[in-house]
C-alpha cells in the first residue's frame, strides 16, 4: 500500500500503526473478556475509534487506489458540470460536513438501542464489522460510481448498468423502503409522546415556530440562515422550559395528554399539510433547525460519554440471544443484523451517495475520505447510542421497551415480571426514574428513542446540571429526535409523493404535472395514506408496533443495501476489476442471505412469534373457536391483528422477491461483462482539461 | 481555552461553509465567481434571489433528494 502516509516517514508511521494496533487490541479484551464488574464506555470508545482509524487507513484508501482505481487526474462532475449550484468543486472538509449531515438520521440511534436487549457485545460487534465490511464499502462505492457518471441517482445507474426491468425493480425497492421507513419512524415519535404533555407540547411547538422562522428568512431578512436559526433555537429552549410548566398545569396538560391513535392522525395530517405547503414556510426552517439540533446533539453526546465515562451496567451478554426476547422477536442470527441496519451498513445511504454529493467533489482523491470516513462517523454515533442505553439499569431498559401485553401497565407488575427474566429490580427504581425525566410513567415507551433519553439524560445531567435537570435533558432528547424524524416525514412525503406521481404517470400522463394542485393533493394524500396505514396498525397494535414492524423496516433497509452492492459488483465486472470484485461481493452475499433468510422467516416461520403466517392462522383458529388471546381484547382486535399478519407477510415477501430479482439480473449482467473482451461500464467522458465540456 | 477560540478563528469561515451546506445553500461568492469568469453576459443571482433559489431546489420534486433516515 503505497499511499502518502507511509511514504514519508516509514518508521514512525509504522511505529504509530502499530501502537493504534495494540490499544485497539487492549479495549477489545477489556469490552469483550470481563465478567462480572461492569465496563467502563470508554473502552468501547477507544476500541471502536482504533478500529475505524485501522480500517481507514487498511481498508478503505485500499479499495480507493486499487480496487475501485480512482484516478486523480480524471476531471470529476464538480468541474466538468460547474454551474455555481448544483455542481461546485467543494472542499472535502466542507463536503464531509454535508455529506455526513444528510446520512446521519434517526436509524443509528434507535437500532442499537432495541439490539441491546441481546447486551451490548454482540451489537457493537456487529456495528464495526459492518461498517468495515459492508456499510463504509458500500457509502464509497456507490460515491465513486456516481461520481464518474456525473452525479446520476441509485435508481438511473442500475437501469443503465442492469436493464430497465432491473432499474424498475429498484424503484420498486426504493418506494416500498420509503414507505416503510416513514410510518416506522413516525411510530418512533408517537411511542415517545404517548401520554407525555411535557414532551407532546414542546414538538407542537416547533410548528409556529418553523412558521416564524420560515416568514423571517423570507420576508423580513431574507437568506439570513444564523439569525433565523438562532431565534429558532432560543423558542425551542424556552418551549422547552415552559413544557414542564404546561405539564404541571392542570388546565393546559389535557390538551397535550394524547392518546397513540389521536398523536398518529395528528402527525399523518401535518404529514399531508407540510408535503403540499411552500417549501419555505414549513419544512426548509425545520429541517434547518433538526440539521444543526442534530450536529451539535451528537457532539454533546461524544462530549458528555467522554467526560462522564460511564459505567455500562448491561451485561455483555444477555439470555435473550436465544431469541426469546420482549424487544423484538428472533435470534441473533438473522434479526440481529436486521435490527441494528442503519448503523452497521445502510441501504438508504446509496440513495444520498448518488444524490448531491458526487456533485460537489474536488477530486476522485477524496471519494475515500468523505464516503468511507462519514460512514465511519455514523458508525460511531451507533456505539454512543448503544451505549446510551446500556448504561442504564438493565431493569429500566426492559420496563422501558417491552410492550404492556408483557409486563402489564403498574410498575409492581413491571418489576416483578422483570425480575423474573434475571434483571432484579424494584418497582421503586421505575417510578423514581418516571419521576426524575419528568413523567409519570416510564413503562413500555417502545420505539427506542425514551430509552437512548434517558440514557443521554442520565449521562449529561451527571455533569451538567444534576438530578435538577434530568427532566430538561429527556425532553430535549425526546425533541431531538422527534424534530429530525418529523422533517424525514416532511421531506419524505414529499418524495413519496414524487415517486407516485411518476409511477402513475406510466398510465395517467397528465398526472406528472407536479405544477397542478389537484396532482398536488391527490399525490400527497396518496402517500400519507401509504405510510400512514402502517403507522396507524402499529399503534393500535396490541404487541406495540415496534415488535413487529422494526423488523420489516430493517429488511427493507438491507434489501436496499444488498440492491446498491449487487449493483457495484457488476460494475466492477463491467470495469475489467472482478480480480477485486470480492469486496462487494462478500458484502452483498452477506446481506442477500440476510434479508431472505429474515423475510422468508417473517413469512413462514412456524414459531408464531417470528412468522406472520403462523401468527395469522394462530389467531384465526383461535377466532374460529370462540377465544380471544393475549394481548388482543376483543374479537375486533384479534381480526384487525389477522389483516395486518397478511398485509405485514406480503411486505416481508416482496422484499424477499426484490432482493431474489436482483441478485438475478446482477448474475445476468456479471455473466454478460465477462464475455466482453473490454470494458462496458457506462461512464462519463474522461474530461480533460478543466473547464471543458462546460454545461 | 483562548487556543480554542483562535483556533476557532482561524477555521470559521469553513465552519460557516460547512453549516451553510449541511442545510443545501452552497457558497455565495463561489457562484458569483463563477457567473463572472464563465457568463460576464449573463446576469447574476443577488444573494437573496440564490437563496430562494437554492432552497427551492432542495426540495425540488422530480429530483429525488433523499436525505437523512437512517
Amino acid at each position: 500500500m503505497d499511499t502518502q502516509a507511509t511514504k514519508g516517514n516509514g518508521i514512525q508511521s509504522k511505529l504509530l500503526w502499530t501502537a493504534v494496533v495494540a490499544l485497539g487490541a487492549v479495549s477489545f479484551a477489556i469490552v469483550a473478556l470481563t465478567r462480572g464488574e461492569p465496563v467502563n464506555a470508554a473502552w468501547l470508545v477507544i476500541a471502536s475509534v482504533c478500529t475505524y482509524f485501522i480500517a481507514y487507513r487498511f481498508y478503505g484508501l485500499f479499495i480507493a487506489n486499487k480496487v475501485l482505481g480512482i484516478n486523480a487526474a480524471r476531471q470529476t462532475p464538480a468541474y466538468r458540470h460547474n454551474d455555481g449550484l448544483d455542481y461546485v468543486p467543494t472542499n472535502k472538509y466542507v463536503l464531509y460536513g454535508h455529506h455526513f449531515a444528510a446520512i446521519a438520521g434517526a436509524g443509528p440511534l434507535v437500532g442499537p438501542v432495541l439490539a441491546a436487549q441481546m447486551g451490548y457485545l454482540p451489537g457493537t460487534l456487529w456495528i464495526l464489522a459492518g461498517v468495515v465490511f459492508a456499510g463504509a464499502v458500500q457509502d464509497m462505492t456507490v460515491l465513486f460510481m456516481s461520481t464518474r457518471r456525473d452525479g446520476r441517482s441509485l435508481g438511473d445507474m442500475v437501469r443503465s448498468e442492469m436493464g430497465s426491468i432491473a432499474g424498475t425493480i429498484a424503484g420498486i425497492g426504493i418506494l416500498l423502503i420509503c414507505i416503510i421507513v416513514l410510518a416506522v419512524l413516525a411510530l418512533v415519535v408517537v411511542k415517545a409522546l404517548i401520554g407525555s404533555p411535557w414532551g407532546t407540547f414542546t414538538v407542537f411547538c416547533t410548528v409556529p415556530i418553523a412558521l416564524i422562522m420560515g416568514i423571517y428568512a423570507r420576508f423580513i431578512r431574507p437568506g439570513r440562515i444564523a439569525e433565523m436559526s438562532i431565534i429558532g433555537a432560543v423558542l425551542l429552549l424556552g418551549a422547552l422550559v415552559y413544557g414542564r410548566t404546561v405539564s404541571e398545569t392542570p388546565s393546559f396538560a389535557p390538551y397535550f395528554n394524547l392518546s397513540g391513535t389521536t398523536l398518529a392522525l395528528t402527525i399523518i395530517g401535518y404529514g399531508f399539510v407540510a408535503s403540499v405547503l411552500p417549501v419555505w414556510l414549513l419544512l426548509a426552517p425545520r429541517d434547518y433547525l433538526s440539521t444543526f439540533l442534530k450536529i451539535g446533539t451528537i457532539v454533546l453526546l461524544a462530549i458528555g460519554i467522554l467526560i462522564v465515562r460511564p459505567d455500562l451496567q448491561m451485561p455483555a451478554v444477555t439470555k435473550f440471544i436465544d431469541g426469546s426476547g420482549p424487544v423484538w422477536a428472533g435470534g441473533i442470527f438473522p434479526f440481529l443484523f436486521i435490527t441494528i441496519a442503519c448503523g452497521a451498513v445502510s441501504g438508504w445511504h446509496s440513495l444520498i451517495a448518488s444524490g448531491t454529493t458526487p456533485k460537489m467533489i474536488e477530486n476522485e482523491r477524496q471519494i475515500a475520505f468523505i464516503g468511507y470516513g462519514s460512514m465511519l462517523m455514523e458508525s460511531l454515533v451507533a456505539v454512543m447510542a448503544m451505549i446510551g442505553a446500556s448504561v442504564l439499569h438493565p431493569g429500566v431498559y426492559f420496563a422501558m421497551n417491552s410492550s404492556a401485553g408483557l409486563i402489564g401497565s403498574t410498575a409492581d407488575h413491571a418489576a416483578q415480571v422483570i425480575s423474573n427474566w434475571g434483571f432484579v429490580v424494584t418497582p421503586d427504581i421505575l417510578t423514581q426514574m418516571a419521576h426524575d425525566v419528568g413523567e409519570t410513567s416510564i413503562l413500555s415507551r417502545t420505539g427506542g428513542a425514551p430509552t437512548l433519553a434517558v440514557g443521554m439524560a442520565s449521562i449529561l445531567s451527571s455533569f451538567l446540571g444534576g438530578k435538577v435537570m434530568m427532566g430538561i435533558w429527556y425532553h430535549f432528547i425526546i425533541l431531538f429526535e422527534a424534530l429530525f424524524i418529523l422533517t424525514t416525514v416532511d421531506a419524505g412525503t414529499r418524495v413519496l409523493r414524487f415517486m407516485i406521481q411518476d409511477l402513475v404517470g406510466n398510465v395517467v400522463p397528465s398526472f406528472r404535472n407536479t405544477k397542478s394542485w389537484a396532482n398536488n393533493i391527490i399525490g400527497s394524500g396518496l402517500a400519507c395514506v401509504l405510510w400512514g396505514y402502517i403507522l396507524y396498525e402499529g399503534v393500535i397494535d396490541p404487541y406495540g408496533g415496534i415488535w413487529t414492524l422494526w423488523p420489516l423496516f430493517g429488511t427493507a433497509n438491507q434489501m436496499l443495501a444488498a440492491i446498491a452492492l449487487t449493483f457495484c459488483t457488476v460494475v466492477l465486472f463491467k470495469m475489467k476489476r472482478q480480480r477485486y470484485a470480492w469486496v462487494t461481493i462478500i458484502p452483498s452475499a452477506w446481506l442477500v442471505i440476510t434479508t431472505v433468510t429474515a423475510g422468508f422467516q417473517k413469512v413462514f416461520s412456524a414459531d408464531p412469534a417470528v412468522g406472520f403466517l403462523s401468527h395469522a392462522s394462530k389467531f384465526s383458529e383461535a377466532l374460529a373457536a370462540g377465544k380471544i388471546l393475549a394481548p388482543a381484547k376483543s374479537a375486533e382486535t384479534m381480526s384487525r391483528v389477522i389483516f395486518n399478519d397478511y398485509v405485514d407477510a406480503t411486505l416481508a415477501a416482496l422484499f424477499v422477491l426484490v432482493v431474489l430479482a436482483t441478485v438475478l439480473f446482477g448474475y445476468v449482467s456479471v455473466r454478460k461483462a465477462l464475455g466482453s473482451p473490454k470494458s462496458t461500464a457506462a461512464e462519463a467522458d474522461f474530461g480533460a482539461a478543466v473547464g471543458s465540456g462546460h454545461a | 481555552m483562548p487556543d480554542i477560540l483562535a483556533l476557532f478563528e482561524s477555521h470559521k469561515e469553513w465552519a460557516v461553509r460547512a453549516a451553510r451546506l449541511m442545510v443545501g445553500v452552497p457558497d455565495y461568492d463561489t457562484y458569483v465567481q463563477h457567473r463572472q469568469a464563465n457568463h460576464p453576459n449573463l446576469p447574476i443571482m443577488t444573494y437573496e434571489e440564490f437563496f430562494v433559489e437554492r432552497q427551492e431546489a432542495r426540495y425540488a420534486i422530480g429530483k429525488g433528494r433523499f436525505r437523512g433516515c437512517c
